[in-house]
């Protein structure tokens, strides 16, 4: 698989929001790839930046307060964030496709939801808008069965205020799925739906991408949807990827100390209890920390990670890495620790 | 299994009109959110709600709290029909506070933390001092007293529900819903509310209705937990039982689709019953056993005799609702002769 070339390729991208009282430096400097028919999920604690990428790469960021001082965000070959408007509204039409994690507004109350859906069907494609009404609506009526809705014809006509939070966030799957896009992105697809229609829903985005060779970017704070679902994992903390690895390997063996504070968090089906979660609260991005963003909180920080901001190291192969210094190399690791002792 | 009934709800329906058919004989189509539902929870524990999306888990919420009307049915607190008067007493409102699932929109997003917490205090403690009021309030969330001149953006969404969680308890409540209160949170922030939670309920004495999609939390936090299919409860057991045994196909079905993340946990779930078929539709229930449409031991008579509730487990309180229970076996050869007998009328 790593002989192809990735269908989106982000190489150190930053974004900052400019808002009253200073810059907030978000993302910073961040590498992220996806290949073709790969199911690549993101995880990380809320406000570490997973949206904000995702935004980016459609470029619907808003400009101000966004601004982006460097990186490139490549798709199919191309910078996104030098494209025309005309490509741009293909590669949104066609190309990719985004579940918005809010599914309450990402409908508008005052359509029903068929006039929604068949006014999505109708702008993916030039050849979609010369398509009759009736073949439109049949397309929209799939689209709903597509995602396990019973009764399209009642859903058709109903606002979205008469539908559970689940039905409407299913309603935003197939209306993402319907114009047949190459990359789906999908932001917290499943945390309405109950789990046997979340595993029905995941299922058909696994049958999507082996069929059609499609990737999936899956964003999610259920970790185990995760497991289940993709083939590598990215983890984020604090605007920084901090760890990728293929995702048995980091559930098996999570290398970076938020990784493993993130997977002692979940709670398990076999008891236990409710764990505390990881000590302390996401860095301001105002002021971040220096060195490791992570260095706050982390029960393994050394003296060099509040100086300098660990590069990327490799663990076992190329496969799976992490931005920490505890993977360095072993006498360097024996010397930072040895640090510490003096200090 | 101690403690004393605190809401008792019997045989509840809500029914939404949601358009009409044709033109000549204009009838009215209804979705039976909430169809004939019965549940009691006692005082000092956490009930779970777990369920399809659609199933009514928060109508049952929303009737609860005097938001909408039952269609039929009642629910009581203490003794008390909350439906008696057309408007619920101030002093009996007080006592049934919700957290929504949202933080972002259940808050007004004008208000500052401190007016958001002395609404409630206005209309239900107007004599008390509001300001150490609202620092008493922060203080037992763990918030600190700077934090009532922040507005809701400013704060992050675990810190917006617990604000949530604030208000709800501005009133000295003793039943609390909580709507899915955290699945809008990272598992890390999650814990810290659901401790709070946990804490509260223990410092405070307070009873939960805690409706949820995620079943490793029920797992964790809920006494017992009922189980919702299409507006109907299918099973209410005791957690530990409901988690080691399950009965009804459906919640078989749920907790073997239950993503986990350990092989250790993936060998606590039933074997894989792999979901299928669609969801009906709640305008056009399936005759019979709503789940037939879906259920891997669908029988004959599951498609035309709605199933009783009956007791599933040896102690008592493990009830289900399908026809596999019903014993003796000759109770549902009756009852399909009787259905029989009316469709041949
Ligand atoms: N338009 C904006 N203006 C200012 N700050 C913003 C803006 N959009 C995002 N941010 C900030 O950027 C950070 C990252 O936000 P983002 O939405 O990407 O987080 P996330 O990882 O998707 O979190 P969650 O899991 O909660 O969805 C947050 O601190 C957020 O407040
Ligand atoms: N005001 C309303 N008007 C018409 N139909 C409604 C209304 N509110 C809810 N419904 C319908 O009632 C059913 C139950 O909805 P409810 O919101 O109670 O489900 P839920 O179990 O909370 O689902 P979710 O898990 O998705 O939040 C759904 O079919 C929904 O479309
Ligand atoms: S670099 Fe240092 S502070 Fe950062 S995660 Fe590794 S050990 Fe912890
Ligand atoms: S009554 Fe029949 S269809 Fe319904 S759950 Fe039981 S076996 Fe399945
Ligand atoms: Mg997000
Ligand atoms: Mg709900």
């Amino acid at each position: 698989m790593s002989a192809q070339t990735p269908i989106l390729d982000i190489k150190n991208l930053s974004v900052h929001f400019r808002v009253y009282g200073g810059v907030l430096k978000v993302l910073d400097g961040i590498d992220f790839h996806v290949f073709p028919g790969e199911k690549v999920g993101l995880v990380g604690e809320t406000g570490c930046g997973k949206t904000t990428t995702m935004k980016a790469i459609l470029r619907v960021l808003p400009t101000p307060p966004a601004v982006i001082p460097n990186g490139e965000i490549l798709f199919k070959g191309q910078n996104v964030l030098k494209m025309s408007e005309r490509k741009l509204l293909d590669m949104r039409g066609q190309g990719i496709s985004m579940i918005f994690q809010d599914p309450t507004s990402a409908l508008n109350p005052v359509f029903t939801i068929g006039q929604q859906l068949e006014a999505v069907i109708r702008h993916a494609s030039p050849q979609n808008h010369r398509l009759s009404r009736s073949a439109i609506e049949q397309r929209a009526r799939l689209a709903l069965r597509e995602v396990a809705l019973a009764d399209p014809d009642r859903l058709l006509n109903s606002y979205p205020i008469q539908l559970s939070g689940g039905m409407r966030q299913r309603v935003c799957i197939g209306m993402a799925l319907s114009t047949d896009p190459e990359l789906l992105i999908a932001d917290e697809p499943g945390t309405a739906l109950d789990v046997t229609i979340q595993d029905q829903v995941l299922r058909l985005l696994q049958r999507l991408v082996d069929e059609k060779q499609k990737s999936v970017i899956l964003i999610t704070h259920t970790l185990g949807i995760v497991r289940q679902t993709t083939d590598r994992v990215y983890v984020m903390y604090a605007g920084n990827m901090v760890e990728v690895a293929p995702t048995k390997r980091l559930f098996a063996k999570p290398a970076h100390p938020y990784t493993q504070g993130l997977m002692a968090a979940v709670p398990r089906l076999s008891g236990g209890g409710i764990s505390e979660g990881i000590p302390g609260r996401i860095p301001s991005y105002m002021n971040p920390p220096v060195g490791c963003r992570f260095h706050t909180r982390c029960p393994y920080a050394m003296p060099v990670c509040e100086r300098l901001k660990p590069p990327v190291f490799t663990v076992d192969d190329e496969a799976h890495q992490v931005a920490c210094f505890l993977y360095d190399a072993p006498d360097k690791v024996q010397a930072y620790k040895q640090e510490q002792v003096a200090v | 299994m101690s403690g004393d009934v605190v809401l008792r709800v019997e045989n509840l329906k809500k029914h939404f009109v949601v358009g009409h058919t044709g033109v000549i004989h204009r009838e009215p189509i209804t979705v039976k959110a909430v169809d004939g539902v019965s549940f009691e929870i006692r005082r000092g524990e956490t009930f779970g709600i777990v369920g399809e999306s659609g199933s009514g888990k928060s109508t049952i919420a929303y009737i609860t709290m005097g938001m909408y009307l039952p269609t039929s049915g009642t629910i009581t607190y203490d003794g008390r029909d909350l439906f008696a008067e057309k408007k619920r007493p101030i002093g009996l409102k007080k006592e049934i506070q919700i957290v929504f699932q949202d933080p972002g929109s259940s808050l007004n997003p004008r208000q500052s933390i401190k007016q958001i917490l002395e609404l409630p205090l206005r209309i239900h403690n107007p004599h008390a001092n509001r300001l150490e009021e609202v620092i008493r309030l922060l203080d037992l969330v763990d918030l600190p007293p700077e934090y009532m001149h922040k507005y809701p953006r400013q704060l992050s969404g675990g810190e917006r529900q617990i604000v949530a969680i604030a208000r709800a308890l501005a009133t000295n409540p003793s039943v609390v819903v909580l709507d899915e209160p955290t699945s809008a949170l990272d598992v890390s922030v999650q814990g810290k509310v659901l401790n709070l939670l946990i804490r509260l309920q223990r410092e405070l004495g307070l009873t939960y209705m805690f409706i949820t999609h995620d079943l490793s939390v029920m797992r964790n936090l809920a006494s017992r937990v009922a189980i919702m299919y299409l507006g109907r409860i299918a099973e209410v057991a005791a957690t530990e039982q409901f988690f080691s045994n399950p009965q009804h196909p459906y919640t078989q079905m749920l907790l073997s689709s239950i993503p986990v993340i350990s092989e250790e946990e993936e060998k606590l779930k039933p074997a894989k019953v792999v979901s299928t078929g669609e969801i009906p539709s709640p305008v056009n229930l399936p005759k019979g056993c709503s789940f037939h449409t879906r259920c891997p031991y669908v029988m004959d008579v599951c498609k035309r005799v709605d199933p009783v509730m009956v007791d599933v487990g040896q102690r008592g309180g493990h009830i289900a609702r399908c026809h596999l229970f019903e014993q003796p076996p000759e109770v549902a050869q009756q009852a399909e002769a009787v259905a029989a007998s009316q469709e041949g009328a």
